[in-house]
């Protein structure tokens, strides 16, 4: 599904990912924890295709394909999906209006025909009632005066709307209390499927509890330090990145 | 110190020769005198320190011709229209036969004619109380208008839309002035349009005086557009509102050549509610001035401003609000909110709010911003699936509805958002 092949982003003068290369295959839910500033959400923005960011080195092909040169709506259309840690609140624009937009460009892009508006409205309203995200809600502007897990699960109802190839989830349990966290991850579990992979971004063990990842990957100093499976989370809960810190820490 | 005549003046002279005669004789010559005393405003004068209307209007242009010609004129609303083309009221293409009972409906000459005090006090009251130059001009020269009078306790089920066209070919001034009396707790909305049917720089000074007894509910529509770089048009809107009166204002003004208007609300009467609201619209080289003066006399007062202003290429945007608290206007309650986006880098705004407050209860604030459309935002939506252009246009469209939000009128609201709709899709 989707590879990264000895990926260097810089930000300025400044290196953030220094040759990281990672493998998720079709189905599969990989998680990647590390400690904060280590360019965990560097990777998720480089992915799908944030401005400011330099790539010097290195690949990302989703399905065999290099994505890198695509602007993010390309990315987009061809089933990149990026949970934002933050998702921004727009004012002005109504949600429904940005829902419908969002949907309909990635169908133009893919050659599909536009969704007719009772069967936007029918999609809007199912996933809504999954995520427990009411037709209040849906009638505000978009995140405005949203709290943060309401915002959160807006995103996740994007996802679902979109129903991408590859979902990133950066940072989704941060600001989320368990009962957010529970909706949340019911929310990415069931869009689980052999056709579709994740990459869960997490500072902490909590959110794996809820969406169990099929492999661990340990990211610090801008590479994968180490990868195994679900039990590399329990370790690293236990016993803290300082291991993985190297000279940094001292 | 001696005051050189220049042809400019001369010109003006003569224009007043032409419109002294046709009625109001006293109030054209102290207006006359007025604004002669100032002369036209030049960017020594604080009001007009952004926008150089001596320059734009070194060469006035001849006063409109009286004509009998009927154009095809664009119609955007359900409204009842009242039509005034090059400076005249033309009863002949208005909607005069379905005005509902209660409404009433006079030109501005006849009015003049009749001399009737209390309508004069109201035509006058825009000069007695701006002492803005070229309100004083437009007093002067006024050539006709629409006095609309609407009956205590009547409430309008259709708006009347005041159109004001220019049509000519050639370059031509007019002057123009309007009246909206609103009886005691009586409703209405009003559309206010201002368009250009042709692309000849026309020079368009226009005044809409607005009186509400007690009690009474306005909504005014302003919607301004033009055509042609040469276009330099000021609209001056004067608002008495008297106690417990709710005046409720949204304009989409788009950019053609110079446009000015300006706003002066006097709230007369305690309790009085009143929301300005506003979307700009400016590329090219085009200029769109929004200033106004919110007058507190009276106690109790609520008044809400809020203006977007969007500008691309090399267009200017201006934004001058003064909220004034007098000593008796405690417990007012004013926001002043003015944010502008600039779409390119030879994009200009002047931001400039301004508070004077005399009364010591009141809470009153402004902010005014002025940046590039958010990044953060454009990354979010395009990482959705729009592509940049779409993205953009979202985010414009919306900062801009913005202003409309309070506009309860849903397919007036829809006009508008169409129009910036429209603006955008022409964005090259």
């Amino acid at each position: 599904m989707l590879e990264i092949k000895n990926l260097h982003v810089s930000v300025g003068d400044r290196e953030i990912l220094k040759g990281l290369t990672l493998t998720v295959n079709d189905g599969e839910v990989a998680a990647i924890m590390g400690p904060n500033g280590t360019g965990k959400s560097t990777l998720s923005y480089v992915i799908a295709g944030r401005e400011g960011y330099e790539v010097t080195q290195g690949e990302v092909l989703l399905d065999g394909e290099d994505i890198l040169e695509l602007e993010p709506h390309e990315r987009a259309a061809k089933g990149i999906f990026l949970a934002f840690q933050y998702p921004v609140e727009i004012p002005g624009v109504a949600t429904m209006t940005f829902l419908k937009a969002a949907m309909n460009a990635q169908r133009r892009s893919r050659g599909e025909d536009e969704l007719q508006t009772p069967d936007f409205m029918k999609r809007v309203k199912e996933a809504a009632a999954k995520l427990g995200i009411s037709q209040e809600m849906l009638r505000r502007p978009l995140n405005s005066g949203f709290s943060g897990g309401e915002k959160k699960r807006m995103d996740i109802l994007q996802m679902a709307l979109l129903q991408p190839k590859f979902g990133i989830l950066d940072e989704t349990d941060s600001g989320l209390d368990i009962d957010a966290l529970r909706v949340v991850s019911e929310g990415v579990n069931a869009l689980r499927s052999p056709e579709r992979a994740f990459l869960v971004i997490t500072h902490y063990q909590r959110l794996l509890d809820y969406i169990k990842p099929d492999s661990v990957h340990v990211m610090a100093q801008g590479v994968i330090q180490r990868s195994g499976g679900p039990e590399l989370a329990l370790e690293l809960e236990e016993r803290g990145y300082q291991e993985y810190l190297g000279e940094e820490a001292a | 110190m001696i005051k050189l005549a220049t042809e400019t003046d001369a010109v003006w002279s003569s224009f007043f020769e032409e419109m002294k005669g046709k009625g109001a004789s006293g109030l054209r010559q102290a207006a006359w005198e007025a604004f002669n005393t100032k002369g036209l405003p030049n960017r020594r004068v604080e009001a007009w320190h952004y926008t150089d209307l001596k320059a734009a209007l070194a060469k006035p242009a001849p006063i409109a011709a009286v004509s009998s010609a009927a154009p095809e004129l664009p119609r955007a609303h359900d409204s009842l229209r009242l039509v005034t083309l090059d400076g005249v009221f033309r009863p002949d293409i208005s909607d005069l036969s379905a005005l509902p009972e209660g409404v009433k409906v006079q030109s501005l000459r006849d009015a003049l004619a009749q001399g009737a005090p209390g309508v004069m006090a109201l035509i006058a009251s825009a000069d007695v109380q701006t002492n803005d130059a070229i309100v004083s001009l437009n007093a002067a020269l006024m050539q006709d208008g629409v006095v609309l009078r609407i009956a205590g306790g009547l409430t309008l089920d259709r708006p009347i839309e005041l159109a004001t066209f220019v049509s000519s070919d050639e370059a031509q001034s007019s002057f123009t002035r309007s009246l909206v009396i609103l009886g005691k707790d009586a409703r209405a909305t009003i559309i206010e349009t201002a368009g250009a049917l042709a692309a000849a720089p026309a020079q368009d000074n226009q005044a809409l005086v607005v009186r509400l007894a007690s009690g009474a509910s306005l909504d005014l529509v302003t919607h301004a557009s033009g055509q042609g770089e040469g276009l330099v048009r000021v609209m001056t809107l004067l608002a008495h509102l008297d106690e417990g009166a709710s005046f409720n204002s949204h304009a989409l003004i788009e950019g053609a050549g110079l446009l000015r208007r300006q706003i002066f609300a006097r709230l007369d009467g305690e309790r009085v509610k009143v929301s300005l609201n506003g979307a700009t619209l400016a590329r090219g080289r085009q200029h769109v001035d929004t200033t106004l003066v919110v007058d507190h006399a009276l106690p109790d007062g609520e008044s809400r401003e809020r203006f977007r202003n969007i500008l691309d290429e090399q267009g200017t945007g201006v934004f001058q609000g003064k909220i004034v608290v007098r000593p008796h206007a405690q417990k007012t309650d004013g926001v002043m909110q003015s944010k502008a986006v600039l779409l390119s880098d030879h994009a200009t705004m002047n931001n400039k709010p301004e508070l004077e407050i005399f009364a010591d209860d009141v809470q009153c604030g402004h902010g005014a911003t002025c940046g590039r459309l958010d990044k953060d935002q454009l990354f979010y939506l395009m990482a959705r699936g729009l592509p940049r252009p779409e993205a953009e246009s979202l985010l414009i469209e919306g900062f801009a509805n913005e202003a409309f939000e309070g506009l309860e009128n849903e397919a007036l609201r829809g006009f508008l958002v169409s129009r910036i709709s429209q603006w955008l899709a022409a964005r090259s």
